[in-house]
């Protein structure tokens, strides 16, 4: 961990008008949960489908999308990383420092909110609202790794990382059991049931599964981005 | 400290950008010449840790510079890309790499690097609001921050107002001068002639020519010059002027006589003294064949010979 790699990453995502997206997001999220409760409609089914297909299925990926490539792909594509990379600092100090920078924006813009929906609507009923929080941060943790990691690896990172999103993880998850093994938003899901005591929240991942696969893609993903980094090609404009 | 290439080229799929190129950069200023796309970026990131050689080796006094985040220690670079982090001062972006490079006292390091470039003034505005000029010199500013031994500089001058210009030229001749080994890239032969001692030209992906700047100006006014001449009788100009040895092959055509200079300094010497003897009245001599391009082709076939 570097800070002033830190505070710069920092400052060059939030500076970009992407960061609206970043706000807009939980901001619809704590409306809709606002809504739920004005009309009445608090019970633990409504809640767990508006933290399922919304804060799990759509916010946390889109979220994982901006903050994972946002700290990374477009200091490549523009060529400002190399004032950090021409510095003796290690590359893979530089991949982590920015991941641990995308982690924490997802904390912050994606768990928070999550959890103050969840509380808003159910308090602290059947621990709905601390088990998605928590499945928040593990799923952001794991979304900011692989999308760094495709931050670094491609130039097209951002349509890569929806493809992931909405046709592996929502479409072929959707029909193909197996597939969602191989889902962050599904073990996020995993450790939300884990947590929750609630009937109506069953995962499909085990945490037998979940856990290891967190665990591997997250660091997998990570040492990968900084070795890629240690061999990142920069060439001219000729 | 001295910066080695040994028979390094670099090619993109089926493109060689860079061809077999074999030189060493020591203390002073090197100047690299050579037109755009002749792989002068290419070279200088593969001296700078940004681009593996595909064969051949890159080295800083005998150390691997590819996948060694150490030898930052002792390079200082400037990338031709304007890039920079807009939302950052000048002084926030330079202490930031004085920080970076673990200096013991960055601000210090930082005020001491602004002052060189000039950059006192505008320090605490932010960068997105500089000229191209002012982004150059905080980059240099940011570069020269930890004092490097060898400093790599890709296009510096361009962009730059000639005040600024000036300016630049004469900080990178001063740190040449204390012994430091630079190495800046150009296409403008004024420009290295007058910055560089030492020239090395790089042509589609070349090693052209190298050596001391004298040595390189001889060589390229030394060439045969193309002349188009328009007089007010183009017939007997060109008689006379093949009475005399230094011009070579004189053609007359519809747009004026296309004479070739073998010998340069007799033919300009030569050229209106024949022409006042016989009489006639120069309208136009120009050169044919001025531009780098031709000079540069013309050097290239010169050092295959």
């Amino acid at each position: 961990m570097n800070s002033v790699v830190a505070g710069i990453t920092f400052r060059a995502v939030l500076g970009r008008r992407r960061v609206l997206l970043l706000l807009l997001l939980p901001l619809l999220l704590l409306g809709l949960a606002a809504l739920l409760r004005a009309l009445g409609s608090t019970d633990e089914k409504a809640a767990i489908t508006l933290m399922q297909v919304y804060a799990i299925g759509t916010m946390l990926p889109l979220l994982g999308l901006i903050a994972g490539t946002g700290t990374i792909a477009p200091e490549i594509d523009d060529g400002t990383i190399i004032h950090l990379l021409s510095k003796p600092i290690s590359r893979p100090v530089i991949a982590t420092t920015k991941f641990a920078v995308a982690a924490g924006l997802l904390v912050l813009f994606a768990a928070v909110p999550t959890f103050l929906a969840g509380y808003l609507l159910l308090r602290g009923e059947a621990g709905i609202a601390y088990g998605f929080a928590v499945g928040s941060v593990v799923g952001g943790v794991a979304y900011a790794a692989v999308f760094l990691l495709l931050g670094v690896v491609t130039r097209h990172a951002v349509t890569v990382g929806i493809i992931y999103a909405v046709v592996w993880e929502n479409l072929v998850g959707g029909y193909v059991p197996g597939a969602r093994n191989f889902s962050i938003q599904q073990w996020a899901q995993t450790f939300a049931a884990e947590i929750s005591t609630s009937g109506f929240l069953n995962a499909s991942v085990s945490m037998g599964f979940a856990v290891p696969a967190v665990l591997i893609v997250t660091v997998g993903s990570v040492v990968w981005a900084g070795q890629r980094l240690r061999v990142l090609s920069l060439t001219g404009d000729e | 400290m001295n910066i080695e290439l040994a028979q390094v080229s670099r090619w993109y799929g089926n493109v060689v950008a860079v061809n077999d190129v074999t030189m060493t950069i020591g203390p002073g200023v090197t100047g690299l010449l050579g037109p755009n796309g002749a792989g002068k970026s290419t070279l200088l990131h593969m001296m700078a840790g940004f681009l593996a050689p595909s064969t051949g080796t890159a080295t800083l006094d005998g150390t691997p510079i590819w996948r060694n985040h150490q030898i930052y220690r002792s390079i200082g670079l400037v990338p031709e890309r304007e890039a920079v982090y807009g939302f950052l001062t000048g002084w926030q972006f330079v202490l930031s790499g004085a920080k970076l490079h673990g200096l013991p006292s960055p601000e210090d390091a930082a005020a001491k690097a602004l002052a060189m470039v000039e950059m006192e003034s505008a320090k605490d505005r932010r960068i997105e609001t500089y000229s191209k000029g002012m982004r150059q010199r905080v980059k240099v500013a940011a570069a020269l921050v930890h004092d490097p031994r060898v400093l790599l500089l890709d296009e510096p001058f361009n962009g730059m107002d000639p005040r600024q210009r000036l300016h630049l030229m004469d900080l990178v001749r001063e740190l040449g001068a204390s012994g430091r080994t630079i190495l800046f890239s150009s296409h403008i032969l004024e420009e290295v002639e007058r910055v560089a001692q030492h020239i090395e030209v790089l042509v589609a992906g070349r090693h052209a020519a190298s050596g001391d700047f004298r040595e390189i100006r001889r060589r390229m006014t030394d060439r045969p010059h193309l002349f188009r001449v328009r007089s007010s009788d183009d017939r007997r100009l060109a008689a006379a002027l093949i009475a005399d040895g230094s011009s070579g092959a004189v053609s007359l055509g519809p747009a004026g006589l296309e004479v070739q200079a073998v010998d340069f300094r007799r033919f300009t010497w030569l050229l209106p003294r024949v022409a006042r003897d016989a009489g006639i009245t120069l309208t136009e001599v120009s050169p044919a064949d001025e531009d780098l391009e031709s000079v540069f082709s013309y050097l290239i076939s010169g050092s295959t010979r």
